[in-house]
């Protein structure tokens, strides 16, 4: 099938591209930029005029749910909610049930993706067995079975010297780690931010040192071993800062964070609106400030929608027993062109955060339009105004603090290796 | 976006009615004087030989207990008695709730009962919001304490009684001591006080029983009792649960009662008329001495004969508001369907 996508404002930040042109696919590759290619004939013709048509974005966090947690969400479904999204790569945490410690349910999770066919599904291996702290998980196999990187999510390790080893033997086989950092004695029981809001919200709250903490003490074990290690989303403003003093120091890290973080801060919790009942949580002003200036430096490289769906329950509760995360795949794009709109970065840049940015993170070639690579596209309207009603949402969790809230950007056609998986 | 402050716009009708009373946060002045003035009045009849009121006649109160209470359960219905409703006790243990059925599943069956006012206390800061939020406009919801977060008919109670003490807020200093972190209310006395106007509101604790930013509460903060209640005219003492000393927050009672205990010598530091209070029940000898709990300056059982007061006043109050804004709007339900 060829596929001529015409008249688009066709930005690719790994080629420094950004002009109106027209894009050449031919089966699942990007076939050429700008010229018709000589005896290329045109099956299908997608008019791109007024819309941007760039990569499709990869998100470096995202709960599909599946395995064992069916009643929040699925592989069919947040995979139907990432291509309505503009999103063609989803990194999904460990954290299913069994978890992803055995090759098994690594593959498990690839080939129900592969079946869908809406968006690649590629599993965060877990860093020990059972996410457990105790015992390594087989992470050379598991990386032979499609784990991209490897985590213990927000599960504590039993011991420092069990984080040690496991990333000496993470570093012997070059694989990456990934943090999601958080000190479980200090986070223990939290479920927002500490501070003047928590408190007079009577809530227990997580004091920044959860974070700082770990950051540090990670930081100093990937300097000891060398591995190469990722954060992934970052919540205060320290931790930015000292991720930004490690990469002086010549370390190998990287860091990303979820817009929720940017845009939010924690007194959106006044009211006890279980949708503001994120993990990580929102944070003070000065925190997302911090995290805003991480972006523009390019101390954190990505940002992710750390969509955690679920079903309708597990928000209908008081504040703290309520299950903490949003559904956020199928609004990760307007919420991250506010940041556009408050000219915090220039389209090229969010878009770099979205595609180049996370593939250069997890190694892989993607997060182009290069001639030659697959063709996972998102071509989306930047001015197009639209209403959120969570009834329409294609994930499985319609959980959004949202709802009802017009945003402006629409995605119009997503393409996964050159199959168009959704369109308006 | 509502005004910060004013967490709870739940809890008040279009015409600015009590419907709910969830938090003394984000009332207005004027509202938490007519609680205290038709608590006055309350207090006033339940001196003569007929003390109950048709108020709540024909009407269901429910008191959903989640979390153990001897004594807030009984003022609570001694109070609907006193106003004629007929009174439901359910203690619900919080593990019976966690065999399946959940809280919303809870109160969505005694919703289906017909009942008008649920009176709550639970585990979890904002319980009694959650709960109003999904039995509005057909139920009243009275907070009874919610985890940490407030106990705003125990706040009421103290004002009252400081009130018919000490007469007006503006020239007041009041100290409010110990645990602060974990109390109700301590956050609902702040609310409370300010609203009212008093002049100056100090929390006394050592650093582990103050929660980050107590003093974007709008108070002073002092860990030294001879500094803090230096010239104070109100003394609000808080109780100390034995579960702190074994999760470090304190080394031993001993200790916090020679820091932080109010004895007879510690409340010479404070103004000669300065009354004592204490929400109860006491742990002599933990964070009161018996001759300062017992002593001419305790009030500590008129606010015992205030709280069943000022719960009728809170009950009336919110009963008549809950029954205008049904009334306001007859179909309501139909909308919701």
């Amino acid at each position: 099938m060829n596929i001529l996508i015409q008249g688009g404002r066709v930005i690719d930040p790994a080629q420094q591209l950004d002009q109106v042109c027209d894009l050449y696919i031919s089966g699942e590759q990007i076939l050429a930029i700008g010229e018709q290619p000589e005896g290329f004939e045109v099956d299908e013709t997608i008019d791109a005029t007024g819309k941007v048509v760039c990569p499709g974005f990869i998100d470096l966090c995202a709960h599909v749910r599946e395995p064992g947690y069916t009643q929040k969400g699925s592989i069919a479904k947040e995979s139907a909610a990432a291509a309505a999204g503009g999103i063609t790569t989803l990194i999904t945490p460990p954290t299913t049930k069994p978890v992803v410690d055995t090759p098994a349910v690594a593959e498990l999770i690839q080939d129900r993706a592969a079946e869908q066919g809406l968006a690649r599904v590629l599993p965060m291996g877990a860093l020990t067995r059972g996410l457990e702290g105790e015992q390594l998980a087989p992470m050379h196999a598991l990386a032979g079975s499609g784990c991209i990187a490897f985590t213990n999510a927000r599960l504590p390790m039993a011991s420092t010297l069990v984080l040690l080893r496991a990333l000496e033997y993470a570093a012997t086989h070059d694989l990456l780690v990934i943090f999601q950092a958080q000190d479980a004695s200090l986070g223990l029981h939290g479920c927002m931010h500490e501070g003047a809001t928590s408190t007079r919200l009577g809530l227990n709250g997580i004091p920044e040192a959860a974070e700082t903490i770990e950051v540090s003490r990670c930081l100093m074990l990937v300097e000891q071993t060398g591995v190469r290690a990722h954060f992934g989303q970052l919540s205060c403003e320290r931790s930015v800062r000292l991720i930004e003093a490690a990469k002086e120091r010549g370390l190998r890290v990287s860091a990303d964070v979820s817009i929720q973080n940017l845009l939010l801060t924690d007194e959106q919790v006044n009211g006890f609106d279980a949708d503001y009942h994120l993990m990580p949580p929102l944070r003070g002003q000065l925190d997302r400030a911090g995290l805003r200036q991480g972006l523009v430096t390019d101390t954190l490289q990505a940002i992710c929608s750390d969509h955690q769906p679920h079903e309708a329950i597990a928000k209908q509760a008081p504040f703290a027993a309520t299950e903490p995360g949003m559904s956020n795949l199928e609004t990760l794009l307007p919420l991250c062109l506010q940041l556009v709109d408050e000219q915090l970065l220039a389209l090229p840049q969010l878009i770099e955060k979205l595609t180049l940015g996370p593939a250069r993170i997890l190694g892989l070639d993607d997060g182009t339009l290069e001639i030659g690579t697959q063709a996972d596209i998102c071509i989306f309207d930047p001015q197009e105004q639209w209403t959120l009603e969570p009834e329409q949402m294609r994930s499985g969790g319609h959980n959004t603090p949202f709802a009802g809230r017009t945003f402006k950007g629409r995605v119009h056609t997503t393409l996964l290796g050159g199959q168009i998986v959704y369109r308006t | 976006m509502s005004d910060p402050m004013n967490t709870c716009p739940i809890q008040l009708t279009a015409t600015g009615q009590l419907r709910h009373f969830l938090t003394t946060e984000g009332l207005p002045r004027d509202l938490l004087t007519e609680i205290l003035d038709t608590a006055d009045s309350f207090v006033d009849m339940s001196e003569q030989q007929v003390k109950k009121v048709p108020l709540l006649r024909g009407k269901t109160v429910v008191n959903l207990f989640f979390e153990a209470s001897t004594r807030t359960l009984s003022t609570f219905e001694l109070a609907a008695k006193r106003l004629s409703a007929d009174v439901l006790n359910l203690n619900i243990s919080t593990s019976s709730t966690k065999k399946g059925e959940t809280l919303k599943d809870t109160l969505m069956t005694l919703r289906a009962m017909h009942s008008d006012m649920f009176v709550v206390r639970h585990s979890d800061s904002g319980a009694a919001h959650f709960i109003a939020s999904q039995v509005t406009p057909d139920v009243a919801v009275i907070n009874a304490g919610d985890g940490r977060h407030a106990h705003p008919t125990q706040a009421m109670l103290d004002m009252l009684t400081i009130r018919r003490h000490k007469g007006d807020f503006e020239p007041l200093k009041v100290a409010i001591v110990g645990d602060i972190l974990h109390s109700r209310v301590a956050r609902s006395q702040i609310h409370a006080l300010r609203t009212l106007g008093a002049a100056e509101i100090r929390v006394i604790a050592p650093l582990t029983l103050l929660p980050r930013n107590i003093e974007s509460l709008g108070v002073r903060v002092f860990t030294d009792m001879a500094q803090g209640l230096r010239d104070v005219d109100v003394v609000m003492m808080l109780r100390l649960q034995k579960e702190r000393m074994d999760s470090a927050l304190l080394p031993s009672e001993s200790e916090f009662y020679k820091l932080y205990g109010l004895t007879t010598d510690k409340l010479a530091f404070a103004h000669p008329e300065a009354i004592v209070m204490h929400p109860g029940p006491i742990n002599r000898g933990v964070e009161i001495e018996s001759a300062v709990a017992d002593g001419p300056r305790s009030v500590i059982l008129d606010q015992v004969t205030n709280g069943i007061a000022v719960r009728m006043a809170v009950m009336s109050m919110a009963m008549s508001g809950q029954l205008a804004d049904k009334n306001a709007k007859p179909d309501a339900d139909n909308l919701n369907a």
